[in-house]
């Protein structure tokens, strides 16, 4: 037998091995979470400074800039500075998409979890992953060869409108909302559905009286989820919306958004004129509503009942 | 197998086959079940009691890749060759299952689901309901303050008889127990089985169990299942005391199992 190293040696030079592989791998996972933590912060400290630029340095009246609605900074003699156009037609987006996407997206969830469970989620996964995959200018890009001519010829208008934005950005956020409702539904305990069962409620009512309740702190993040990214969807909304600078009186009136006022415009405004400095505190507003729809979901979350 | 006294048949199963898909979970079983009668049914795990149990009311129509033969009369109809009325067999026959199961919603709602999806929608009459069945588990005096409070917050023990209050409201004439404490302690398990005991005098119960204390405490007949079969059903105290059948005693004297 060969002679053993004693006990005390093994004991320290193992630890020490493992240590230096633990001090090093706590290393690498720090050094990732400070830069993530070191770029929001950074990110959000620019944003700021260059966002309330307008308002400290260019002497603009912040109330004026979120509820006037005119918008004329390229006129020479009185330029106009009233956002609130593109913050209704980023909130009528995007509120109106949710409406659309939340029904059809739970609808869909409960099909795959509840009714079809075999066939449905074979189906529909795929489908659903491959509407996440497709790029936001294909969709705009559809939107503009698709939608807006058979909306101008069906509904009215010149096609550009909030009806067409609106439908795009539907499509675009039900895989959102359709795949976090799905994960909301499939993991509500078997239990639930019998403990209703067995006292003889139909399939449907125990899907409208126990399982959606008891889903519902997540289903409301999902429509939630899917409303942050309508509101931060830029391109496709641009092409299909119309851009204008006016309040739109009807869904069929072409308008515009925060998010498609700014892809437009930060090209030709010259950095730190007020018109590029108005774009900043548009970019401030957007992240201040990303930062308000978080707190939603993490208040959604804390009561979840499951 | 010995005879049984011919009391009135609640359910009469026979020659009851059942398939998980190839596999055939139970064969041939043959089953009365009396009225106000409680049948214990023993067995080591996978033997196809609690499978036997779920065909009772149907639940077990809720597992995939089920097929079954045979004969299950309730009340002299056999719910698996005629069309039957899965609402109103399960309002007949309650069920409470291993672990309490409320949903996650106030107590006063759990109470009042069952006569809610059922129709009823007075307030009074559902206060009477609810009240009178929580005095029944024994639970009323524990919650009678917080009756809006979420049930989820309710012990283990208190589930479990908010979750029998709530099988009992659609009025049943059999009450089905799938190991009904076998999630629980001690002390929750006896304040269930004195609630089996006060309940056989107005319900029939059938209760799986893998608790022999617990069945030769609580039952009048005992069911003994191995592998599928149905190895014996008589009174509780001859099955205890001298089992017809090799396998059923030496799984009583824990032998095996």
């Amino acid at each position: 037998m060969e002679k053993s190293v004693p006990a005390k040696e093994r004991l320290i030079k193992s630890k020490n091995s493992r240590m230096n592989g633990e001090a090093r791998g706590r290393m690498l996972v720090t050094a990732s979470a400070l830069i993530m933590i070191f770029a929001t912060v950074a990110i959000t400290i620019f944003l700021g400074s260059k966002g309330l630029q307008t308002f400290t340095k260019n002497g603009i009246s912040p109330i004026e800039f979120i509820t006037s609605t005119k918008w004329d900074p390229t006129n020479a003699e009185s330029p106009l500075y009233g956002a609130f156009p593109f913050i209704f037609g980023s909130f009528a987006v995007t509120f109106l998409s949710a409406l659309v996407a939340a029904p059809l997206g739970i609808g869909g969830a409960i099909f795959m979890t509840e009714i079809a469970p075999s066939w449905g989620r074979k189906v529909l996964q795929p489908v659903i992953e491959l509407l996440v995959g497709i790029p936001s200018v294909v969709y705009g890009f559809i939107g503009l060869s698709v939608l807006v001519p058979f909306i101008r010829e069906n509904v009215g208008g010149l096609g550009f409108s909030l009806l067409t934005g609106t439908i795009v950005l539907s499509i675009m956020i039900l895989p959102t909302v359709t795949s976090i409702a799905t994960d909301a539904m499939a993991s509500l305990p078997t239990a639930l559905r019998e403990g209703s069962l067995a006292l003889g409620a139909t399939r449907w009512q125990t899907i409208r009286k126990v399982l959606i309740p008891a889903a519902s702190p997540t289903l409301l993040t999902a429509v939630v989820l899917g409303m942050a990214r309508a509101f931060g969807e830029a391109l496709a909304v641009q092409m299909v919306i119309g851009n204008v600078r006016t309040l739109p009186s009807s869904i069929i009136d072409a308008s515009a958004t925060l998010t498609t006022i700014i892809t437009l415009n930060m090209g030709h405004t010259t950095y730190g004129s007020i018109e590029n400095n108005t774009l900043w505190s548009m970019g401030l507003l957007l992240l201040i509503m990303s930062f308000a729809f978080i707190l939603v979901i993490r208040y959604l979350s804390a009561r979840r009942k499951i | 197998m010995s005879t049984l006294t011919t009391t009135e048949r609640v359910f009469d199963v026979k020659d009851l086959n059942l398939w998980y898909g190839d596999n055939l979970a139970l064969k041939s079983i043959n089953f009365p079940i009396h009225y106000n009668e409680v049948t214990a049914i023993i067995g080591p795990s996978g033997c196809g009691k609690s499978t036997f149990i779920k065909t009772l009311n149907l639940m077990i129509n809720m597992i995939p890749g089920v097929k079954m033969s045979g004969e299950i009369n309730y009340r002299g109809k056999n719910i698996l060759s005629d069309k039957v009325d899965l609402v109103e067999l399960r309002k007949n026959v309650g069920m409470v299952f291993q672990k309490g199961n409320p949903f996650p919603q106030s107590i006063y709602d759990n109470v009042a689901y069952g006569p809610r999806i059922h129709g009823l929608k007075k307030k009074q009459e559902l206060d009477e309901i609810i009240e009178k069945s929580l005095i029944d588990v024994a639970l009323w005096d524990e919650v009678k303050d917080r009756l809006n409070a979420p049930a989820m917050g309710l012990s283990g023990g208190q589930q479990q008889r908010l979750c029998i209050a709530r099988a009992l409201t659609t009025k049943p004439e059999v009450l089905l127990m799938d190991e009904p404490t076998s999630a629980l302690d001690p002390i929750s398990t006896s304040k269930i089985e004195e609630l089996i005991f006060e309940l056989k005098e107005k319900y029939t119960i059938v209760i799986v169990t893998h608790n022999m204390q617990q069945a030769s405490r609580v039952s009048d007949k005992t069911a003994f299942f191995l592998m599928g079969e149905l190895i014996e059903l008589d009174d509780t105290t001859k099955v205890f005391s001298q089992p017809y059948d090799q396998r059923t005693e030496d799984y009583i004297s824990g032998r095996f199992g």
